[in-house]
């Protein structure tokens, strides 16, 4: 065990870390929060940068145009990207991380040359559709129907929070071909262009009154069988192959802004001043910040434990199972423990007097969303105990 | 000793419960947040009515005010419920929800009011007295987006010293009563967090059978009832004693009880309660939300759970 860099994996730090340094001081301005349009066109700008520097699909295949970086690369590489404040992957997360690699397992030559490239360059923004009202933790049971027709599948039904639905021109999407059959074994895997006729897409607002995702319907939406990806039916074991795309490396970015958010955390405790004396004059406050920057501390060893793993067997163990659950409840003690120092400065999502407000309240309600997407952290539990553990089932 | 509630105690929650049950549904709360968490003055001037404000200037107890403010904060509803409650034994107008009479005590290192343009009058709660201010006079910047978005918020850069109104002694008192009225609000939150959740989970479905079958939700669920009835003893036990029935004569510590545990509850609850919801709980549709908003505000009123834990330390 060593947790020391090759010289190879240095000097591709320093290359990023000159190219980075070239190109950030020389980005626009980020666009309004709101503005989905204008976040939009500001990712696919950076990932045409990133293209156009040889840097774009770090973890893709060469001969899809992508780097073939190792995991340990890849987390340099966003370990650099982090520290020069270079902008997040934005609207291209699910083309880059989650339809791409689909694709190249297990999509038609026509269709990976059509579609790879043009995420690759940031062309294209992918969004997925797979959860549905009645279809969140039992994802399986999924019942957004398409039926054949000739040469198309027509579809209606529902698909809920979809992430960048209203900005994407693809979704990957899951849907019903076969009710006759065990719930796993009627799915089927499509690429269905946004903005078909019979599609409506309406954003949901976030507790925090974002919009970012959107509720799909679809009303006899007509998509060639051409655009099915993989064989009709066989669609559960497509969308699960992704998983084994997963190499430690997603929480990557987060986790060093969590770092650096809890670190920050401890100087404001230092400048932040009641009845004569600062909040750091507190031990209780300042074990608590010690604590959980220790804990952030030992979950990135565990990152890289889990990108090890992942690098010499292509699968991550255990880690990566007990990852989330351990970082959601961490984020969360984080987020708690700045509420109540800004007390109520807390009260305002947005900075407030020259107080850096607005990190720690949306760093404390994302918080809230990480037990809950990509699987809820009960099911994380469920999943652990079962298929870790070994223990029965509930069900 | 018979800590339970009386009939006369229970039937005035009851009507208190009724009247809110009839006039402020979630639907009127939440209809608020389009006009930017203005008050309403009818509304308020009902509340007066009902008695919420002058319960205690009408002769009752401390005992019927945290019955009462446990429903008020069941039901969500927003603004100085507490500052107007407090202020009406010295101001009638407040009494009978004429005017509406709000409170700010100083914080560092911004100082923020709320519901400031709602306001007829504000009380700012000085260790050495009580002063009331022409909330017009105050000067400071609206928060675009406040967390609670019915509970506007400004950061306030300048407060008049505004008229004595009572000296250090009742201010004493009304920042002690202040954390026992709203620890009471926040065992009601906690109890609207609980209603909610254990209806959806009762109600929806995963994996065939109802998700409140889960274990990993029933104890969810049981968690949040624990908290809330260990809060629910608490802070019936600082009401009681305020009214000089109780069994310790250090109101302070047993009112710090009470809003260290109703503040840490009322948070639990909240987030507890958008977890059960799934997805559904991360959208602003879903009253979860709202109710987790709330505990976060009356966390940081009268001193939030941290500063109470420390200063019960302090007295041991
Ligand atoms: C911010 C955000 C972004 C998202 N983006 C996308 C997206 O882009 N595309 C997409 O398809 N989906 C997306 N999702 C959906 C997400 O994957 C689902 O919300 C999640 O899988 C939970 O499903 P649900 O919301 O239906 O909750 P439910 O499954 O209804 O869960 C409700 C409660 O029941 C519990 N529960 C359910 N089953 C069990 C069980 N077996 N044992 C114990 N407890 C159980 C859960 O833990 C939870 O507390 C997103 C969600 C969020 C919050």
């Amino acid at each position: 065990m060593d947790l020391q860099f090759t010289d190879a994996e240095n000097s591709f730090r320093l290359k990023l870390r000159d190219w980075l340094s070239s190109v950030i001081p020389q980005l626009p301005h980020e666009p309004h929060r709101n503005d989905w349009i204008g976040r939009r066109e500001y990712d696919s700008m950076w990932q045409r940068m990133l293209f156009d520097a040889g840097f774009a699909g770090i973890n893709w295949p060469r001969e899809y145009g992508g780097l073939g970086a190792t995991p340990t690369e890849h987390l340099i590489f966003l370990e650099e990207t982090e520290r020069a404040r270079a902008p997040y992957v934005g609207q291209n997360f699910v083309g880059l991380l989650h339809a791409g690699p689909t694709l190249i397992t297990e999509a038609s030559a026509e269709q990976k040359a059509f579609h790879l490239p043009a995420i690759l360059k940031g062309e294209h923004i992918w969004c997925q559709g797979f959860s549905e009202p009645g279809a969140g933790s039992d994802l399986a049971s999924l019942s957004c129907r398409a039926i054949r027709d000739g040469d198309d599948y027509v579809i209606n039904g529902q698909k809920i929070w979809t992430s960048f639905g209203h900005t994407a021109d693809y979704c990957e999407m899951l849907v019903r071909t076969d009710t006759d059959v065990p719930k796993h074994r009627g799915i089927t895997w499509l690429i269905v262009p946004m903005g078909l006729p019979g599609m409506d897409v309406r954003p949901l607002r976030t507790l925090e009154g974002s919009t970012e995702f959107c509720e799909v319907f679809f009303d006899e939406v007509r998509v060639p069988v051409a655009n099915r990806v993989g064989d009709e039916n066989d669609g559960w074991r497509v969308a699960m192959v992704t998983l084994s795309f997963e190499r430690g490396t997603a929480f990557v970015s987060e986790m060093l802004q969590s770092m650096e958010l809890a670190r920050d955390l401890a100087q404001l405790a230092k400048r932040i001043t009641r009845n004569g004396v600062t909040a750091w004059d507190d031990a209780g406050l300042r074990r608590d910040i010690g604590r959980i920057c220790a804990e952030l501390d030992a979950l990135w060893a565990l990152t890289k434990r889990n990108i090890s793993q992942a690098q010499r067997t292509g699968l991550v163990g255990p880690g990566g199972n007990v990852f989330k659950l351990a970082y959601a409840e961490l984020r969360t003690r984080l987020g708690e423990l700045a509420m109540h120092l800004l007390d109520r400065a807390s009260l305002s999502i947005d900075d407030i007097g020259d107080l850096p407000t607005h990190a720690h309240v949306h760093g404390r309600i994302h918080a809230l969303s990480l037990g809950i997407a990509a699987g809820t952290s009960q099911v994380q539990r469920n999943i652990v105990a079962e298929r870790i553990l070994g223990l029965p089932k509930e069900r | 000793m018979d800590f339970e509630l009386n009939d006369d105690e229970r039937s005035l929650q009851e009507g208190i419960r009724s009247f809110l049950t009839g006039r402020c549904t979630i639907d009127v709360v939440r209809s608020n947040e389009e006009t930017g968490g203005a008050l309403d003055r009818a509304l308020w001037q009902e509340l007066g009515a009902v008695g919420v404000f002058s319960l205690r200037a009408d002769g009752f107890g401390m005992t019927e005010s945290v019955l009462a403010f446990e429903e008020l904060g069941r039901s969500l509803v927003a603004g100085p419920l507490v500052a107007s409650h407090l202020a009406a034994t010295r101001m009638p107008a407040a009494a009978n929800g004429s005017r509406i009479v709000g409170l700010i005590e100083p914080s560092e290192p911004v100082n923020i009011a709320e519901h400031l343009a709602s306001l007829d009058d504000l009380v700012v709660v000085r260790p050495e007295g009580l002063f009331v201010v022409n909330p017009a006079e105050v000067v400071g910047v609206h928060a675009e987006r406040p967390l609670d978005a019915l509970t506007p918020i400004t950061a306030v850069s300048h407060l008049p010293q505004g008229e004595l109104i009572a000296d250090a002694a009742t201010a004493h008192i009304w920042h002690r009563d202040g954390m026992v009225l709203t620890a009471a609000l926040q065992l009601g939150l906690c109890l609207a967090s609980i209603d909610l959740a254990k209806q959806y989970a009762m109600q929806r479905e995963q994996f065939g059978r109802p998700i409140g079958s889960f274990q990993a939700v029933k104890h969810l669920l049981a968690d949040m009832l624990t908290k809330a009835e260990v809060t629910r003893a608490a802070v019936y036990a600082a009401a009681v004693n305020i009214d000089g029935r109780g069994d310790s004569t250090d109101l302070m510590q047993t009112a710090r009880m009470a809003k260290m545990l109703a503040g840490d509850s009322a948070l639990f609850c909240g987030k507890a309660g958008i977890q059960v919801h799934g997805g559904m709980g991360f959208t602003w549709e879903v009253d979860a939300q709202r109710y987790w908003k709330r505990a976060c505000v009356l966390d940081t009123h009268f001193g939030n759970s941290d500063e109470h834990a420390a200063a019960f330390s302090a007295a041991l």
